[in-house]
């Protein structure tokens, strides 16, 4: 039996989606600490910007399609699910994850290729944050792929649909971190 | 209020409930009742808080008798001497003040005074309390690991934190930057369930207004904690890769800066002062109008004021730091919006004060400590405005007046402050009455050493004594025999309160084995936790009458009503 606290909305809004913004509330000034101290070195340092000339950024460009498209399958997911169409959203859902998975695979191409080349976390100041904040975000890529596969199996069932918005909701905000990475990491030279 | 003529709260419903799952010890420790939680986060903190106070004896014996063996401990080592400062201000802040005042309190208040029969998230409840438990065995192994534990101050500053060639504690301190980044994970989980309770499980008919201060003082302190403390679990995961894998980002050789941890953490580290505050001064309230038998002061004020302190508490941090070299422009700045902080929480204190007036005063143990929290905060609170001033701060900077002023804030949220709420809600918690006269006693053998003991440390202060230093011996042109002889009285004091905590012990101990039950309601409040058995059932009420709400919680003393007090769930 679930508590009767479960069960009441007194804002009127579900009780799962205040969580999730609250999460997201916190994510933020995570983030939001990490890029800040970045920007301040980074403007301390205008020699950063040899260290960010080495990145690739059509490299940087195609993965940011890439996460943008995985969510455009997330809200396609939420929408079928707001039809009450549990294959379909689980459907949009695998979608998803895939864009997560050629992520990480560009991801770890990147690395692999700047890490063999003698830049490493080590190297300097920019590599250190370059390393730390695409680290922190493929964490939470990884994450949301990871809860998003629960999500699908049950909303395959019929089953917990509602949780498919939350989760996207978590996806557009890994996406919008990424926004914010890659023109700092990738763009400004 | 009306007693039921039968036991309502004990529906079968909820037993059957409570008896699925593991048994026995494994029952304790997977349950999701938030009440089993809250004794969980009471009971580590309460351990954590002898630890904590076995330390401040070891480090203070040493400085009233320096070289000479501690009791029960040996001789104190330079490096074990700091280990023990740096540890005693970590496990009092994170170990002690948060799970006892905000966790603990906030799980077993926060569903009880809404009106509801748990949180909502129980399991992620849950969660929170394991990842706790986790993180406190992780700060208990950093001090037995080989090296010791980590000796450079509660605060962390790097080069010292980051670099184990001048730390000297290679594991230690790693070990106490995850034990504390996982602490910091528990109460995000704790906190969001803190504050999505409250906006969506209040009980039929409570509206924003109805609600406790207590518990909107909990959830703005979750709110602080939660907007405060992200920038530095990004630092803290920047000082671990300094620390294991060699990053600079501290390390002005590599383009890092020391400074950027001073305000990563002070950023977290001042809004943290009012986590812990809030809900302490939340407790207050709710004693204070209990046996004030009167109406709070000015309800809303309170919490646009507490808003207010808030939203400032996150324009204050470089008070810290001014003299880490930062530009004596942003210092006046800093200096203005620290004095600006003062008003709201000058304002609070009217409030206790103005709430005070007229009433009709019971000076029971739980109301002492209510008092005495208003009082001694006060002195913690009008030596900050030495130490917000740049110009006076650049000399009393880590001085013992610092630590004195702060000892004068910390002491009363995270002792006094507990002791209140402890003492207020026993008899909910645990079904029984406390003895009156042996808490008197432990009170006044509380706090009367508690001022012996920093009223000298604020003047060895101001006359100059620095507050990292081993032993004054060897520095002749300081140890200067009237400061030692308040070194030694500060000392004394500090056994004589440790020896009080006897009292309580014995105390919770005879009350706890006592046979007489306590009633549903022996302080005649008002809220909803005092309308359910003390202490109350799995699910809090019975499922089919779960309490609903007419009015505010602090109608005492009504014109036109024969009851001094007007319970939030009588229908008129």
């Amino acid at each position: 039996m679930r508590p009767i606290a479960t069960t009441r909305a007194a804002t009127g809004t579900a009780t799962g989606k205040l969580a999730v913004w609250w999460v997201l509330a916190s994510e933020v000034v995570i983030f939001g600490g990490l890029l800040a101290s970045y920007v301040m070195f980074r403007l301390g340092h205008p020699e950063w910007a040899d260290a960010a000339a080495v990145t690739n950024t059509w490299i940087g460009a195609f993965n940011t399609w890439v996460l943008l498209t995985s969510s455009l399958t997330a809200v396609l997911a939420h929408q079928a699910a707001e039809r009450g169409d549990g294959k379909k959203a689980a459907m949009y859902l695998y979608c998803t994850i895939f864009g997560a998975l050629v992520f990480l695979g560009v991801k770890t191409y990147e690395w692999w290729y700047e890490i063999s080349h003698g830049y490493t976390i080590t190297s300097n100041g920019f590599w250190a944050f370059y390393y730390t904040a695409a680290g922190l975000h493929a964490f939470h890529v990884i994450a949301g792929a990871v809860i998003m596969a629960f999500v699908a199996r049950d909303a395959a069932k019929g089953r917990e649909l509602h949780r498919v918005e939350l989760i996207g909701i978590y996806w557009h905000f890994v996406d919008i971190v990424w926004i914010f990475l890659f023109p700092l990491l990738y763009i400004a030279k | 209020m009306v007693e039921p003529a039968v036991d309502l709260t004990h529906g079968h419903a909820h037993d059957d409930h409570a008896d699925h799952g593991p048994q026995g010890w494994l029952k304790y420790l997977w349950s999701t009742d938030h009440k089993v939680i809250a004794m969980q986060y009471m009971f580590t903190g309460m351990f954590m808080a002898l630890i904590g106070g076995f330390m401040a004896y070891v480090f203070r014996m040493q400085l009233a008798f320096p070289g000479m063996p501690v009791p029960g401990f040996g001789m104190v080592s330079p490096g074990e001497y700091n280990a023990l400062v740096t540890n005693h201000g970590t496990i009092m802040i994170f170990w002690v003040a948060m799970p006892v005042l905000l966790a603990a309190f906030g799980n077993f208040l926060i569903p009880l005074m809404i009106g509801a029969d748990d949180m909502v998230f129980p399991k992620i409840n849950r969660l929170s309390f394991q990842v706790f438990f986790v993180s406190t065995i992780v700060i208990l192994a950093s001090l037995v690991v080989e090296g010791g534990g980590f000796a450079g101050a509660w605060t962390a500053y790097p080069p010292l934190s980051a670099d184990s060639t001048y730390n000297l504690t290679p594991l230690g301190s790693t070990l106490w930057v995850i034990g504390v980044g996982l602490e910091f994970v528990a109460f995000l989980l704790g906190g969001i369930n803190f504050i999505t309770t409250l906006m969506n499980s209040r009980a039929p008919g409570m509206r924003a207004f109805d609600v406790p201060i207590v518990v909107w003082m909990i959830v703005v302190a979750s709110i602080l904690f939660m907007l405060s403390v992200g920038p530095l679990l990004a630092g803290a995961i920047m000082l671990i890769f300094d620390q294991t894998i060699g990053t600079g980002f501290y390390n002005p050789a590599t383009g890092g800066d020391p400074i950027l941890w001073q305000h990563l953490f002070w950023f977290f580290g001042h809004p943290e002062v009012y986590v812990v505050l809030l809900p302490a001064m939340g407790v207050v309230i709710e004693i204070i109008t209990t046996f004030a038998r009167k109406k709070l002061f000015a309800y809303r004020t309170v919490i646009f004021t507490i808003v207010a302190t808030g939203v400032l508490s996150f324009f204050v941090w470089a008070h810290h730091q001014f003299i880490a070299g930062i530009d004596p422009r942003m210092a006046n700045i800093f200096t203005i919006t620290t004095l600006l902080i003062s008003v709201p929480i000058a304002e609070l204190c009217f409030i206790y004060i103005a709430t005070l007036y007229g009433g009709s005063i019971t000076l029971s143990t739980p109301m002492l400590w209510g008092l005495a929290f208003v009082a001694e905060f006060l002195i913690g609170g009008v030596t900050g405005i030495f130490l917000g001033a740049a110009g006076a701060d650049i000399y009393f900077h880590d001085t013992y007046f610092v630590l004195a002023h702060f000892h004068y804030t910390f002491f009363p949220i995270a002792i006094i402050g507990t002791f209140a709420a402890f003492t207020y809600w026993f008899p909910k918690m645990f079904g029984k009455m406390m003895d009156e006269r042996l808490g008197k006693w432990h009170f006044w053998l509380t706090i009367i050493p508690f001022n012996m003991i920093f009223i000298p440390l604020f003047v060895l202060g101001m006359g100059g004594q620095h507050r990292r230093i081993y032993n004054y011996t060897h520095f002749p042109e300081l140890a200067i025999d009237i400061f030692q002889d308040m070194r030694i009285v500060a000392t004394f004091a500090l056994l004589i309160m440790l020896g009080a905590q006897f009292i309580f012990f014995y105390n919770c101990w005879k009350s706890w084995r006592s046979k007489e039950r306590a009633p549903r309601n022996p302080w005649k409040a008002n809220s909803l936790e005092w309308t359910t058995e003390s202490p109350p059932p799995h699910g809090n009420w019975h499922p089919d009458r779960m309490p609903v709400v007419y009015r505010g919680p602090y109608e005492y003393n009504v014109p036109g009503r024969e009851d001094d007090y007007w319970p939030q769930n009588e229908p008129k």
